[in-house]
């Protein structure tokens, strides 16, 4: 069940719609329990920087914990390549649908939900549930596919301020996310600058190096040239283009992990114990993807996933000040808290270290880290100590200065 | 350089917060905790951040409401500007640095001006035990020889004729023994130095 937010609906009480669970969580903090996604409805159209304009959309979007009285408490959680608005909690029919940040979201855990209130939405363009390709277009009566336009970091926070409107919300907080995430909330300090209080920035970078554009151009072709895909209308031939859905999710999975991990994970581990001189899989790490590969080509849209991965291609806040980060920055009000991973090869810590100086040069209030991890850019996801006890005690501070 | 220890205030602090101007810029090398940060901050009305390398550092500067950037003296000051800070400080980290000599002068190009305090290793307790036999062990030097990160310790007369040498300009100096100041024979009864300097 979701529950529709109408145009001008007030959501006096949006954490109204959740439940706390009881069920005990192996962190000191507790799950949020089931939670319940909703939908705002937008007839405003939305002119993307494209040029291309959306008349009328839906985000879909979740809530945890209780917004203040004024209304102070909010954290927004922007979302990387392909999570969604389920950030926390499971789902009373779907319990084994964990939200893709428990681990830090809930109650007690770094981010508090007894403290704070803390909303997660699906992007314009997504495919889990907000209008994207596999959405009707109401201009037409058939799904957008092709049409869909090429979505921009800066629309979907254009899009994140209207949801922040239909809430009531002036000024968040914080806005945090994770690398794609982390581009989202870098954004929102250069383009509305005075609502939100702090930003946490997250693997991050800003902008893609020519490897990184490289690897998403190699997931763009192995899906457009999947012959299922038809141009992108693949929904009206009953059709889904997995084969280059599974390849472009194995060339990205690899490039989130690190050359240690996967090593610890599967080495050379046969899975018969000896070669076999064919090209069924035979070592674990061959099977470890393709398990990945299928598992989200079930799920996810290509259109969405080719869009997605323009996102991240045309994310680079300096391009329109001739390359100059801190001059792109100089809007900025927010107060940072800037994370690197030291295995991550994605984002690699010295492209935080470019975000943190075009900090200080503007002399904004900046906290950097480097968390020496194992884990490549999935770090952020993943349990540390040492980092999920920093993120609390920042959000700890927070929480003080506003009074929550 | 988790030199500032363990949040207990020093004795050099005092001393380094009366140099401060209020409301100016700080850099402070080696932060630790972010206690000094923290007392520039409520003392002097003081901005800035500090560089740690160190995890825990890290985690107690955030808990202490002080910015702090995690990064490696050694490699420089290479993401600050030319004088974007009032001061840049150097608690009790100078001993312990590798190039303690191009520290100083990332000090002088990062801040207008430079503080920097450390153990004074020519303190007459510590010429005596060496008199006996052994290296120094004391508060200021509480580690063994096997054990030190201290790694470039000088003396009074040894900071100011590198100063000297390199037309540092010694604006202040404040020379402590268990947190008094001493005026007579400073480099034989001085315990801990604390030089403000310029270019």
């Amino acid at each position: 069940m979701r529950q529709i937010l109408e145009p001008g609906d007030s959501a006096g009480a949006p954490g109204f719609f959740i439940f706390m669970g009881m069920d005990e969580n192996k962190h000191t903090g507790r799950s949020v329990g089931i939670v319940t996604p909703q939908v705002a409805r937008f007839t405003e159209p939305i002119t993307l920087k494209c040029g291309a304009v959306i008349d009328d959309y839906e985000l879909v979007f979740e809530t945890y914990g209780t917004l203040n009285s004024d209304r102070s408490n909010a954290v927004l959680v922007c979302h990387a390549l392909n999570a969604s608005h389920h950030v926390a909690g499971i789902y009373a029919d779907d319990p084994e649908n964990i939200g893709w940040w428990d681990n830090m979201i809930g109650p007690g855990k770094p981010v508090d939900t007894n403290r704070f209130f803390v909303i997660g939405v699906n992007n314009l363009g997504g495919c889990h549930g907000s209008t994207g390709p596999k959405s009707i277009n109401s201009r037409t009566g058939k799904p957008w596919g092709a049409r869909f336009p090429v979505v921009t970091v800066e629309d979907w926070v254009k899009s994140q301020t209207r949801l922040a409107d239909r809430l009531g919300i002036r000024q968040f907080a914080a806005v945090m996310g994770g690398s794609l995430g982390a581009m989202q909330s870098l954004q929102w300090t250069i383009s509305y600058p005075e609502r939100l209080r702090h930003a946490l920035v997250i693997a991050c970078t800003p902008s893609l190096s020519a490897q990184n554009i490289a690897f998403n151009e190699i997931a763009r072709q192995a899906i457009i040239t999947d012959p299922d895909f038809h141009g992108g209308d693949y929904y009206e031939h009953g059709a889904t283009p997995k084969r280059g859905l599974r390849v472009a999710r194995m060339v990205g999975h690899v490039t989130y992990l690190s050359d240690d991990e996967m090593a610890n994970k599967f080495g050379r581990q046969l899975k018969h114990g000896r070669f076999n001189y064919s090209f069924d899989t035979e070592f674990q790490i061959e099977s470890y993807l393709r398990y990945q590969a299928d598992k989200f080509a079930e799920y996810f849209d290509a259109n969405t996933y080719l869009r997605i991965t323009k996102v991240l291609d045309y994310f680079d806040p300096a391009f329109e000040h001739g390359g100059d980060l801190t001059r792109a920055l100089a809007p900025a009000r927010a107060n940072f808290l800037v994370i690197s991973f030291t295995t991550d090869w994605r984002f690699s810590p010295e492209r935080s270290r470019e975000i943190v100086t075009a900090l200080l040069d503007n002399r904004r209030d900046v906290t950097y880290a480097e968390i020496d991890a194992p884990h490549g850019h999935d770090a952020f996801l993943l349990d540390d100590e040492r980092y999920h006890r920093l993120v609390a005690a920042y959000f700890d501070r927070i929480g003080k200065e506003i009074g929550a | 350089m988790s030199g500032n220890g363990n949040g207990i205030q020093r004795p050099d602090f005092a001393a380094i917060a009366e140099w401060v101007r209020p409301g100016s810029r700080v850099l402070d090398l080696g932060c630790g905790d972010g206690t000094l940060l923290k007392y520039l901050k409520q003392q002097r009305g003081t901005t800035g951040y500090g560089i740690e390398i160190d995890d825990t550092s890290i985690l107690a500067c955030v808990r202490n409401g002080v910015n702090v950037i995690q990064g490696d003296l050694e490699r420089g000051l290479s993401g600050f500007e030319d004088s974007s800070f009032d001061y840049v400080i150097l608690s009790q980290t100078l001993q312990a640095m590798k190039n303690s000599e191009r520290i100083i002068k990332e000090m002088l190009r990062v801040g207008l001006e430079g503080i920097v305090t450390f153990p004074n290793f020519g303190y007459w307790k510590n010429r005596l035990q060496i008199a006996r036999g052994h290296m120094p062990v004391s508060d200021n030097l509480p580690y063994e020889w096997f054990n030190t990160p201290n790694v470039h310790l000088c003396t009074i007369a040894d900071f100011e004729r590198f100063c000297r040498e390199r037309r540092i300009r010694i604006v202040e100096r404040k020379v402590l023994t268990r947190g008094k100041p001493v005026s007579a024979l400073p480099n034989l009864l001085g315990a801990l130095a604390v030089y403000h300097f310029g270019s």
